[in-house]
């Protein structure tokens, strides 16, 4: 337990450095369970701080075409919710904190408090979950809290002031802001309006504020994390996988990318910490 | 929020029992926000519900009539079949009501676009109308298996003036387009505002919908009495997401006497893989923005559902119909593919009445219904569309398209065995040739000419 890193523990790490936190998404099961574990490694491997994975499910809303046809592949070829604690067990404890990204169905289908224990136990850091506002989370804030796992809700453009309060005050690890109304996917140009959003979130009350949705590119990373505790990043790491049809080298261009644009995000800054 | 001491007519959500809520992502909670705001407020506005009436009186066509079904009750054992008949409504189903209601909030939110979600059609149709109505852009998300089974309601949008998106996602059936109208929606939630086609989805469309529906019930509850003199023993209509239904239901909630029941559809039986019998073989869990039950394996994946009935083949339901089932107020039966093909068939031949493929249903349900009540029983069924658009899928099932009836078929599956049940010589499970529901329809003429030797005519 006492490796078990949370959200927290690498975020603030990070910051220490003078950068913001890179977070790296990856389906479970593509393009095989083994194979999606050897790319989360390689991210591991070339700076990412924190791994994201997707439990593929059937009726993914928030997501764009290509973590669609990943997650679609991925069920095809009988990914399990017992392949991602799996992967959560082969990927803790090797310096990265690994959080799992999952729609609500999936894990009440396991039971809320049953999957929170076995989520821990195999290591993992807690959970992201896109279709759960806090409003309908009490089994899962009780779960969290007694397992000591994150709980990462999102706040998104058309958030108002209150909601911003109400979902920073029952985040655990950070406060997950999408930089744009829309699904996930790269896009050519993160909004100027998402330095607003991580502002207003902070000022809400939230500790840490990662960005995600869109960002694909060094040169957004480093824009993102000038203002963000930490940058997400989830399509241009699976197309990079999809590209490399089974070499991990492009995958390891991409996150390195990435993790250069982070480190020069604040170069310019005297004191790294934005707070 | 309803307790014992409340009518069940009362409960508004988030929550019927332990179904219901906003299972969604935060980004849409202003806008869920903004539609339940708006509703409220039309609600007590006398302009919004002037207007509301008019249209559904001038428009669409309100009320509905209340039609006897003579021949047709012949076949339920004795038992007197009334249809509601949404199926005379503008657009040709009880969806225009719905959508006439939520074009109106979107004027009054400001909007200039509208997308919707449709399964076989209908709602898709009737939200495309509802835009020409009112000058409003208009997007159609449908699976492109459905905008196949469903082609000529395609063209009928298109006609309409409405973009028509076929979904190629996942199971490319009703559930795969809402997913891609609320991608739609998210993206574009400030120009945009989503007509929800069912009772179904996140609060307030459960409850939205099914207000703007409960005419049906109101107004068949004023019909019946009139009629007969008391109420129902029971009302019956066909369950996908579950609108009609609702709709027909919520004004006998509180009538305790009057059964209530929602036909599920059975596929091939709701033993094989391949039904959407969602509350007789499903079990709770979040789809789609709600808690209610639902097809999906151990690991809470969804179950394809199958269907001959694109607007039935949906693997979820709406919340208020899973408490319901829950609290013992309505009871939900399977109903086969072939059974609800038989009724199709047996309302034209008795009655004139081309009924949808999903109302044929609630048609099945009747017949089977009338003989357990027995002679005499008052049974309402919510005739919720017409069959029109079904008229090349019933083509296919009955082998017409080669020109004489057979039991072959050009789908590719195999035709199973007829299982005659020995007492109305319906099939169970198999597939009924056109001749044997003639013969059965002709059982029910009036005695002074079931005997006479009548022309032939070869439908």
């Amino acid at each position: 337990m006492s490796e078990r890193l949370r959200s927290a523990d690498v975020i603030d790490a990070a910051l220490d450095q003078g950068r913001p936190a890179l977070i790296g998404y990856l389906p479970v099961g593509f393009p095989s369970v083994e194979a999606s574990i050897a790319a989360a490694r390689t991210l591991i491997d070339h700076g990412v701080d924190a791994i994201e994975l997707g439990l593929p499910y059937s009726d993914p809303v928030m997501d764009g075409a290509v973590i669609q046809e990943a997650a679609t592949a991925a069920l095809a070829a009988g990914t399990r919710t017992s392949d991602v604690l799996r992967a959560v067990e082969a990927l803790s404890g090797r310096g990265a904190a690994i959080m799992v990204m999952s729609y609500w169905n999936p894990i009440l289908a396991r039971g809320v408090e049953p999957f929170a224990r076995r989520f821990a136990d195999a290591g993992g850091a807690g959970l992201i979950t896109p279709d759960l506002i806090p409003d309908e989370a009490s089994d899962w804030i009780e779960a969290s809290d007694r397992h000591g796992l994150d709980r990462v809700f999102l706040v998104a453009p058309s958030s108002p002031r209150e909601r911003l309060a109400y979902v920073a005050e029952r985040t655990r690890g950070f406060v997950y802001a999408a930089s744009t109304m829309g699904v996930t996917g790269t896009r050519t140009s993160v909004s100027d309006a998402t330095a607003g959003l991580v502002e207003r979130t902070r000022a809400a009350g939230a500790q840490r504020v990662c960005v995600g949705l869109g960002v694909s590119t060094g040169a957004q990373a480093a824009q993102v994390g000038a203002y963000a505790d930490g940058v997400i990043v989830g399509s241009a790491f699976v197309k990079a996988i999809m590209a490399g049809e089974g070499d991990l080298g492009a995958l390891a261009q991409t996150a390195q990318d990435l993790r250069a644009g982070v480190d020069r995000a604040r170069a310019g800054a005297a004191d790294g910490s934005p707070r | 929020m309803s307790d014992s001491s409340t009518a069940l007519r009362d409960a508004q959500g988030p929550y019927f029992g332990r179904f219901g809520g906003q299972f969604l992502p935060e980004a849409l909670l202003p806008a869920l926000h903004e539609v339940s705001e708006t509703y409220e407020k039309a609600l007590v506005d006398p302009e919004f519900t002037s207007e509301l009436s008019r249209l559904a009186r001038e428009y669409s066509g309100r009320p509905s009539l209340l039609s006897e079904a003579p021949r047709f009750s012949r076949l339920t054992g004795g038992a007197r079949i009334l249809l509601k008949r949404e199926d005379l409504n503008h657009t040709g189903s009880h969806k225009i009501n719905n959508v006439i209601g939520q074009a109106l909030l979107t004027l009054r939110m400001g909007k200039k676009r509208v997308i919707a979600e449709t399964g076989a059609g209908q709602h898709g149709v009737a939200t495309a109308t509802a835009a020409a109505l009112f000058g409003l852009d208009c997007t159609i998300y449908m699976g492109e298996e459905d905008t196949r089974r469903q082609a000529l309601n395609v063209a009928r949008m298109r006609l309409l003036g409405a973009e028509v998106v076929p979904v190629t996602h996942g199971s490319r059936t009703l559930k795969d387009a809402i997913n891609e109208a609320f991608r739609d929606w998210v993206t574009n939630v400030e120009t945009s505002n989503y007509i929800f086609g069912t009772a179904a989805g996140p609060h307030p469309f459960p409850s939205l919908v099914r207000d703007f529906q409960k005419v049906i019930g109101e107004e068949a509850r004023e019909q019946v009495l009139a009629l007969t003199g008391s109420l129902p023993d029971a009302v019956i209509a066909c369950v996908g997401g579950g609108s009609n239904a609702i709709g027909m239901f919520h004004a006998f909630l509180d009538d305790a006497d009057v059964r209530l029941i929602g036909c599920e559809a059975a596929g091939d039986g709701v033993d094989t893989p391949f039904h959407a019998a969602t509350i007789s073989k499903g079990r709770p869990g979040v789809l789609h923005g709600a808690r209610s039950f639902m097809l999906q394996d151990d690991d809470g994946q969804t179950i394809e559902s199958h269907s001959i009935s694109a607007g039935l083949d949906y693997p979820g339901v709406g919340p208020e119909h899973s408490w319901l089932a829950d609290i013992g107020r309505a009871e939900y039966r399977g109903i086969t593919d072939a059974e609800a093909m038989d009724a199709f068939a047996l309302l034209s031949m008795t009655e004139g009445i081309m009924p949808a493929i999903e109302s044929s249903h609630a048609l099945a349900g009747a017949i089977a219904l009338g003989k357990e009540l027995g002679e005499g029983a008052v049974i309402i069924v919510n005739l919720s569309g017409r069959g029109d658009k079904d008229v090349h899928t019933a083509s296919e099932w009955f082998g017409l398209l080669d020109g004489d009836p057979a039991d072959e078929t050009d789908d590719g599956t195999e035709p199973e065995e007829a299982e005659p049940t020995g007492t109305d010589g319906l099939t169970r499970h198999g597939r009924a040739d056109l001749t044997a529901l003639r013969d059965l329809a002709r059982s029910t003429m009036p005695a002074a000419t079931a005997g006479q030797d009548i022309t032939e005519d070869r439908a």
